[in-house]
């Protein structure tokens, strides 16, 4: 379990976390929401220690990462796979090359067990047969879907999603987010994604966590969550975010 | 006058942090050379871009340098009636200083500026943080190569700017100024002494250090846009030329 204990953070002078306390539920797909800049995408780096909290706690299972480096915050990393906002796919590597990236580079695989796990993640998302693409000749759905097979190839236990459907259409958005929810129900893995689809994270989601003023204002099940008679929280999720611009943005 | 002072203090403060954090950058990358797994391949694959690619630009550059050298050297040499010594001016010119110098900026200019930009656009895109993720420590998997590859490839191409060189000087002192080609290839031979080519081969060691780290480390650390990957390349080159030049003076007068 993922579990973030009075986690602080500033950059450039502004406080973006301000007292953290989450727990995130094993084998659960668990979304972040909350406004822009209020500091979702720094919640998910302190988790898999991109990022160090100024105070406060990170605990991944037993261990505290906030103060590990090196050896001993890779050791922790192995569970972990990250998709990133824009997929993070090395530009110079094809779509096979990159799947089948951490398979050699971290299991030290070869030969046809590499290629018969990187056909299999690839179909699975949906891009059989794209394995020789490049990044750059890719639509931005379909670099999602390689990120998210390069996450899965090594069948992590947990998988963070950043924004995973950023700058897609709403049916390829609609269609990433069936993708993760098929993949996490079938793998079972812990799912923690970071998004702005308002409503329809609630339809996804096991449970939903909404960030305001640098802390957790409220995590439930998503049923739950929709219930809420927070009025800030109600007119979030019924307009879709405009209440939790900072004041600067507001402006 | 308080307020001077507390800005020069806080300058002067961020650039001992900005020292710091670059030796650190370079010793980390080092110590992680040592650890297993070790990326031959890459190595290769980066002594391939800084060394065999720079070989056209370097060779290009290292003929002009020595034809004119001759022909600037021989005129002066001409009213002194020692043209025959035109061979030692252009080979020791080149051995001790033009060589490394000339090289280590054209590298500088051509891997180098690629260095940084190709690093920074990773580290804009989250390519470095996604090799973070997969427990795959960037500074050993991307780094480490680069800084190997200019400490092996930039004297190699030095080795080559001086001999493109010196027969560059030739080419003009004894074919078209009428040299004579013993006196020339003797000059070279009664004037260059093991010291000379000592000097420059550590002098290209330490240039070719140079260049892979302040460019690795200026793209590591390129800030998230456009502008700030510009203003990284643009750092890098200028820090990296800087250096070279000042350090030259120090080797020299070190060495001499």
């Amino acid at each position: 379990m993922i579990k973030l204990v009075g986690v602080e953070k500033t950059l450039g002078g502004q406080p973006v976390l301000q007292g953290i306390d989450l727990s995130i539920p094993v084998g659960k797909l668990t979304t972040i929401i909350g406004g822009s800049g209020s500091g979702k995408s720094v919640l998910l780096k302190h988790m898999i220690g991109l990022m160090q909290p100024d105070r406060g706690e990170v605990w991944v299972g037993d261990v505290e990462i906030s103060r590990l480096s090196g050896t001993r915050l890779n050791d922790v990393r192995k569970q972990f796979a990250m998709l990133f906002q824009g997929a993070a796919l090395f530009d110079s590597l094809s779509v096979f090359e990159n799947v089948a990236f951490p398979l050699r580079e971290k299991l030290r695989m070869k030969g046809p067990d590499v290629a018969r796990r990187v056909e299999e993640k690839l179909e699975e998302v949906g891009l059989a047969g794209m394995g020789h693409k490049f990044p750059a000749e890719l639509s931005g759905g379909m670099r999602k879907r390689a990120g998210l097979a390069r996450a899965l190839v090594m069948e992590p236990g947990i998988i963070l999603f950043d924004e995973p459907t950023t700058g897609l259409d709403p049916l390829m958005a609609k269609s990433i987010h069936d993708l993760i929810v098929t993949m996490q129900r079938r793998f079972g893995f812990t799912a923690v994604m970071v998004s702005h689809e308002i409503p329809e994270v609630f339809g996804i989601s096991d449970w939903v966590a909404m960030l305001r003023k640098g802390k957790i204002a409220l995590m439930a099940t998503a049923a739950e969550f929709q219930r809420t008679t927070d009025p800030e929280i109600r007119e979030f999720i019924s307009v879709g975010g405009t209440v939790m611009l900072p004041n600067s943005l507001a402006e | 006058m308080t307020n001077v002072l507390g800005q020069l203090g806080a300058w002067t403060v961020h650039r001992v942090r900005e020292m710091g954090r670059m030796w650190l950058f370079m010793l980390s990358s080092f110590a992680w050379l040592a650890r297993p797994p070790f990326r031959f391949h890459q190595t290769m694959k980066q002594l391939h871009f800084v060394g065999y690619k720079s070989t056209f630009v370097v060779v290009l550059t290292a003929a002009f340098t020595g034809m004119v050298l001759a022909l600037q050297g021989y005129y002066t040499l001409r009213k002194f009636g020692s043209e025959g010594l035109l061979g030692s001016a252009v080979a020791l010119s080149m051995i001790r200083e033009l060589g490394p110098v000339l090289a280590a900026l054209m590298v500088t200019a051509r891997a180098g500026s690629a260095m940084t930009a190709e690093i920074g656009i990773m580290r804009i895109t989250e390519q470095i943080d996604a090799l973070d993720t997969m427990a795959i420590n960037p500074l050993q998997y991307l780094i480490a190569p680069k800084l190997v590859a200019g400490l092996i490839g930039v004297p190699l191409l030095v080795a080559i700017f001086d001999v493109v060189g010196i027969y560059g000087g030739s080419l003009v002192g004894v074919d078209l100024l009428g040299v004579s080609e013993g006196a020339y290839w003797n000059s070279i031979q009664s004037a260059v002494e093991w010291k000379d080519v000592y000097g420059g081969i550590l002098k290209s060691i330490s240039f070719g250090l140079i260049i892979s780290w302040v460019c690795c480390y200026k793209g590591f650390y390129t800030r998230q846009s456009a502008e700030g990957l510009g203003r990284a390349t643009t750092e890098a080159v200028v820090l990296s030329s800087v250096l070279i030049l000042v350090s030259d003076y120090f080797l020299t007068s070190v060495l001499l």
